[in-house]
């Protein structure tokens, strides 16, 4: 008799945990996604990214021989003025390959907060400016910069002859003669090296920069598989448009659900975070404030377009290997106009609750202050901003930045 | 959005103040309200638009028949006279842009080959975001000058 009460009783708090379970369930899952929202939601899904495409301006691009060698590349400090810069400094494997920091410090400080690398080989433009159109022009930058990596043409040739000859001679050939050739020489701010470079035969510096290219795209295979998993967002969406029930690693919360809803609707920010990369790839004026850093001015793609064109690296280049059809964003390229002026790359929100601070130059220091950023939409400090004020309640920005921590998911960088 | 600045070198009434103030206001909240608006509901997405001037007839061809968003792609326009000729010899020039966002097409597109019967080759086109789009071409033949505008939905 007692077992059977005891029983009962347990089948009733079975049932009431059924339904409250239910209850929840359904509390989650009562989203109600139009046929358009539907659509929006399968264009964001990581599932909707297609293959890489190939980079014809990289032959190597592909080759695991040359993502191997770019590996080792990527973190050898001694492609560096000081011997302890690598590109792994400010793009740390261990922090979705940024380093959560305002402004990036290799042998000096930047003026430009670290991008990630995960996905980027998707995008037609690199740097904050797209002043490079593909990975390994982006790599040679900051090989170059004094205050990065802070190293020279020849020294980095010497460094491949010293220590990656193999490797080097494996994927590109073989390497050019050396001989008599200064340790510091190359087309750099330091005086005494580019006054060395210059007394360089012209066919000389030729070897020495294609070595120089080539570095560039052996890191560029590395980098071009560092990618994106799938997020707690994607695992939603993926069971949101089977009609799955939501497992507890597909489930958005209200709050989460809500603020999705926010973001592919009324707050607007899916007008440029689109795709599933979360980027439309272009650049916007988005009226961001000035670094509380003195740094100098900073037009942005005004400047990064003409850069982009003019680029001893670029896809049309003569150290590409792309056939001059191959070019075609640089082709048609916006090169003039005020919506240049202050406009900066699209970032991608994948991970984006991981990697504070935000911005060009790590001006917002929290995700909730660029949300309140895009809900005023202050006056631009040059140019004019592309924002209009959103008016949002307290709960919606948190809403939002709710949904933005479902966009996180470890990236994978897998081995040659 | 602009704003107005008032001449200091003219004093103004109060009333004229207000005025002032109260037209650079409706202008904001009208331009304001014209952002968050929808697409008008009654656009034509036609692929084949008679030219404003009624001069020519155009129809845009996109590659593989549909209009993408976010990667680079090839049209063809179809471009003849309103008798039906074809018009081969024309000095072509496009833009665009989104009406309600206020900012123009995101590349730099152009006629790059004529390659007869009336048909140009068009590179460069690409849609950065969702929502409405217009694109124009600007014509000048032995036909004379025209715009034709073509509306997408993406």
């Amino acid at each position: 008799m007692l077992g059977t009460a005891t029983r009962i009783i347990k089948q009733s708090i079975m049932a009431l945990v059924c339904v409250i379970t239910a209850t929840h369930t359904d509390d989650r899952r009562s989203a109600g996604w139009s046929a358009e929202d539907r659509r929006t939601l399968r264009s964001l899904s990581l599932a909707s990214l297609g293959p890489l495409a190939d980079d014809p301006s990289n032959r190597v691009a592909n080759d695991s021989r040359a993502a191997a060698f770019g590996q080792a590349l990527f973190f050898d400090t001694r492609l560096s003025g000081n011997g302890k810069v690598s590109c792994a400094t400010c793009h740390t494997p261990t922090q979705e390959f940024q380093d959560a920091k305002p402004l990036a410090e290799g042998m000096g400080t930047t003026a430009r907060r670290t991008m990630p690398i995960a996905g980027t080989a998707h995008s037609p433009w690199q740097f904050w400016d797209g002043r490079a159109d593909s990975q390994w022009e982006q790599a040679l930058g900051p090989l170059e910069s004094a205050v990065e990596h802070g190293g020279s043409r020849t020294q980095y040739a010497y460094e491949i002859a010293a220590h990656y000859k193999h490797e080097y001679t494996a994927v590109f050939g073989p390497l050019p003669k050396l001989d008599g050739l200064p340790r510091i020489a190359g087309p750099i701010a330091d005086t005494a090296a580019r006054r060395a470079w210059q007394q360089i035969s012209p066919s000389r510096q030729d070897d020495i920069s294609r070595v120089y290219a080539n570095i560039g795209k052996a890191i560029a295979a590395f980098e071009r598989r560092i990618e994106f998993t799938p997020s707690r967002f994607d695992l939603y969406v993926e069971a949101e448009l089977a009609g799955r029930a939501h497992s507890p690693e597909s489930a958005l919360s209200r709050d989460e659900s809500d603020g999705l809803h926010l973001f592919i609707g009324r707050a607007n920010c899916v007008n440029c975070h689109n795709g599933p990369r979360f980027t439309d790839d272009h650049f916007h004026n988005t009226g961001v404030p000035q670094s509380s850093t003195p740094l100098p001015f900073d037009s942005g793609r005004a400047a990064g377009a003409h850069q982009a064109v003019a680029g001893e690296f670029s896809c049309t280049s003569r150290y590409s290997d792309a056939k001059p059809g191959d070019c075609a964003e640089l082709r048609f390229a916006v090169m003039e106009g005020e919506e240049l002026l202050r406009a900066f790359k699209t970032p991608s929100l994948r991970n984006v609750a991981e990697r504070a601070p935000f911005m060009h130059a790590g001006q917002l220091s929290t995700l909730a202050r660029v949300i309140s950023h895009y809900d005023r939409a202050p006056v631009a400090p040059a140019g004019h901003s592309e924002l209009r004020a959103l008016r949002l309640s307290p709960t919606e920005r948190r809403q939002i930045e709710a949904f933005l921590g479902t966009l996180s998911s470890p990236v994978l960088a897998p081995p040659p | 959005m602009r704003y107005f600045r008032l001449s200091d070198k003219h004093r103004v009434t109060r009333t004229r103040q207000f005025l002032s103030m109260s037209f650079v206001v409706a202008i904001s909240l009208l331009s304001g309200c014209m952002m968050m608006a929808k697409a008008p509901h009654d656009l034509d997405y036609a692929r084949t638009r008679v030219s404003e001037g009624a001069r020519y007839r155009a129809a845009i061809r996109p590659e593989g028949d549909s209009v993408v968003q976010g990667r680079l792609q090839q049209w063809t326009l179809h471009l003849e006279t309103a008798t039906g000729q074809p018009v081969d010899s024309a000095v072509i020039t496009i833009d665009g842009g989104m009406p309600q966002h206020g900012h123009g097409l995101p590349t730099k597109p152009r006629v790059t080959r004529d390659m007869g019967n009336g048909d140009h080759l068009v590179e460069g086109m690409k849609f950065n975001m969702g929502g409405w789009w217009v694109v124009r071409f600007r014509v000048n033949s032995a036909t004379g000058p025209d715009s034709v505008v073509f509306n997408l939905k993406l």
